[in-house]
């Protein structure tokens, strides 16, 4: 029950976030996705086996971060409640893939383990930059702004109500559970008979409230499209904002520049 | 005519599960009035209520609000003219900040962005609910959250207001405060409400739904001393009309 409250309130601290006030968060919302949309393409377009090109990348969630003031600690531990399922994905790699693709001393390193780390660096780049959108931006401002970006109106709407759903489930559940626990005097209730039921219930009862709100949001005219207050308008520090971190990523993807930069610097070097 | 008439003849109204919840139901609410509908639990006032902008579709039936037939192309209208607080206000707060969630309102109607400011203002301040403008509504109390969703409403300006128990769940202070507000309100009201001191204190008339069927319709002070019809209801007096318990002897 704790658990699920206390899980409800981060995410709703995420969404908060959006209300800072930043030269990040001023942007338009088009502008953060786009860029978002360009950084995940670029990292995710890296073959398997590649590692050293991945992690100049870096520089994108580390100067975003700074520039809107979010909370770094609170967004690594995001990102690490997610490494579970990541790891799932690619825990087979090493598994299949047993190919030595290089030798550290005497240790053969494979090609599954330097794929496992790969996906790992790019979730964690991708997910990040996820998060770092929605703590700039706010969900809602995302959506509307896919829709300006010309998404089918159908799929953001979608989105912001499996957005607002979410609470909602999660509400009902932390519910369902609480009276279960206060029954159960500290031990596990009827177990797995009665959870089946309970899982049923918290079905129907979310459906019901689902139900409620969809009326509640009819009864003050809403026809299929969430309108926002303000508009940004995509002006000039948009422009630079997205022409920056494209040329950036495009650069970072095209051209290894840690290799260069390394060859650089020890070039000098007998 | 006025849009601020509502008129309902022969409403009836049947549950996908069978469940008869208005039997036959008509009245006829004129500008300006303040009625209530009174009734047991199940006696079918939040299912009346709720046919009132459209969010249920009446089995058979028809409901006019002012010239205008209540139909699937006629909803938008409708609902602009009729605004509903719901039992709930938790079901209907839903954006990230209570400002978008009274501005969610206006911005269907298709305002401009400067009018939804205003209008939300407005509303926010009407409610004394100003300062709350920019907080989350679940981190609100359950009686600012009853004034939020009251704004969001108000901020439609529509013509007749629809309450299913609006002082359901609040303290003494926040329930006069909420009395308060909605005397203010001049157009037409209908409340749902078990409130029936407020009932006496706000409304001229009451209407008595028992089992899906109008079994009054009149003055609420006169219905109000019919026992045996309120007992009938498995209603009782407002607390303000019944004895002092302490001078009658606890006999009570």
């Amino acid at each position: 029950m704790i658990s699920i409250n206390a899980a409800v309130i981060d995410l709703k601290r995420l969404e908060l976030l959006a209300d800072l006030d930043s030269p990040v968060h001023r942007l338009d919302a088009r502008a953060k996705v786009l860029v978002t949309l360009v950084f995940i393409i670029s990292v995710a377009s890296f073959g398997r086996y590649e590692l050293a090109r991945l992690l100049p990348f870096f520089i994108f969630p580390i100067v975003m971060v700074a520039l809107a003031n979010l909370p770094p600690l609170y967004l690594i531990r995001k990102i690490l409640l997610i490494c579970p399922v990541i790891l799932m994905i690619g825990m087979f790699n090493p598994v299949f893939d047993r190919a030595a693709l290089f030798q550290i001393g005497q240790a053969e390193i494979s090609g599954g383990w330097i794929s496992l780390a790969s996906l790992c660096i790019r979730s964690t780049l991708t997910i990040g930059a996820a998060f770092i959108l929605v703590g700039t931006t706010g969900f809602t401002a995302v959506c509307q702004a896919l829709e300006r970006l010309g998404v089918p109106q159908v799929f953001s709407v979608q989105l912001l109500f499996l957005h607002r759903y979410i609470f909602v489930l999660a509400d009902e559940t932390a519910r369902v559970s609480r009276a279960r626990e206060l029954r159960s005097c500290g031990r596990k209730g009827l177990g797995t008979v009665s959870f089946g039921s309970l899982a049923g219930h918290l079905l129907l009862r979310t459906w019901q409230r689902a139900e409620r709100i969809h009326t509640a949001m009819q009864a003050r005219g809403f026809i299929g499209r969430f309108h926002a207050h303000r508009y940004g308008c995509f002006g000039r520090s948009e422009l630079c904002f997205v022409a920056g971190w494209t040329l950036l990523c495009l650069s970072l993807r095209m051209f290894d520049i840690s290799t260069v930069l390394g060859s650089t610097l020890t070039g000098g070097l007998p | 005519m006025s849009h601020h008439i509502v008129e309902v003849k022969n409403l009836q109204h049947t549950y996908p599960d069978g469940t008869i919840a208005i039997k036959d139901v008509s009245f006829r609410i004129t500008h300006g009035e303040s009625v209530a509908i009174i009734g047991a639990n199940g006696a079918g006032k939040s299912t009346l209520v709720q046919h009132l902008n459209g969010c249920l579709e009446a089995s058979s039936g028809q409901i006019r609000i002012g010239d205008t037939l209540l139909s699937k192309g006629t909803l938008p209208d409708i609902r602009r003219t009729v605004g509903m607080v719901f039992q709930q206000p938790d079901d209907q707060l839903f954006m990230p900040t209570v400002f978008e969630d009274v501005a969610f309102g206006p911005l269907n109607l298709g305002l401009t962005s400067d009018e939804v400011v205003l209008r939300v203002h407005d509303a926010l301040d009407r409610v004394g609910a100003g300062h709350l403008s920019a907080k989350p509504p679940y981190h609100l109390s359950g009686g600012e959250k009853k004034r939020v969703a009251i704004a969001s409403v108000l901020a439609m300006s529509p013509d007749i207001l629809v309450m299913d128990e609006p002082t359901s769940g609040l303290d003494p202070f926040a329930r006069r405060q909420l009395m308060a507000l909605l005397r203010e309100f001049h157009h037409t009201k209908i409340f749902t409400s078990h409130d029936l001191d407020m009932v006496l204190d706000l409304c001229q008339r009451t209407i008595v739904l028992h089992e899906g069927l109008i079994m009054a319709d009149g003055p609420t002070g006169e219905i109000f001393l019919n026992d045996a019809l309120l007992a009938a209801c498995r209603l009782e007096k407002p607390f303000s009309m019944q004895g002092c318990p302490v001078c009658a002897g606890g006999n009570r």
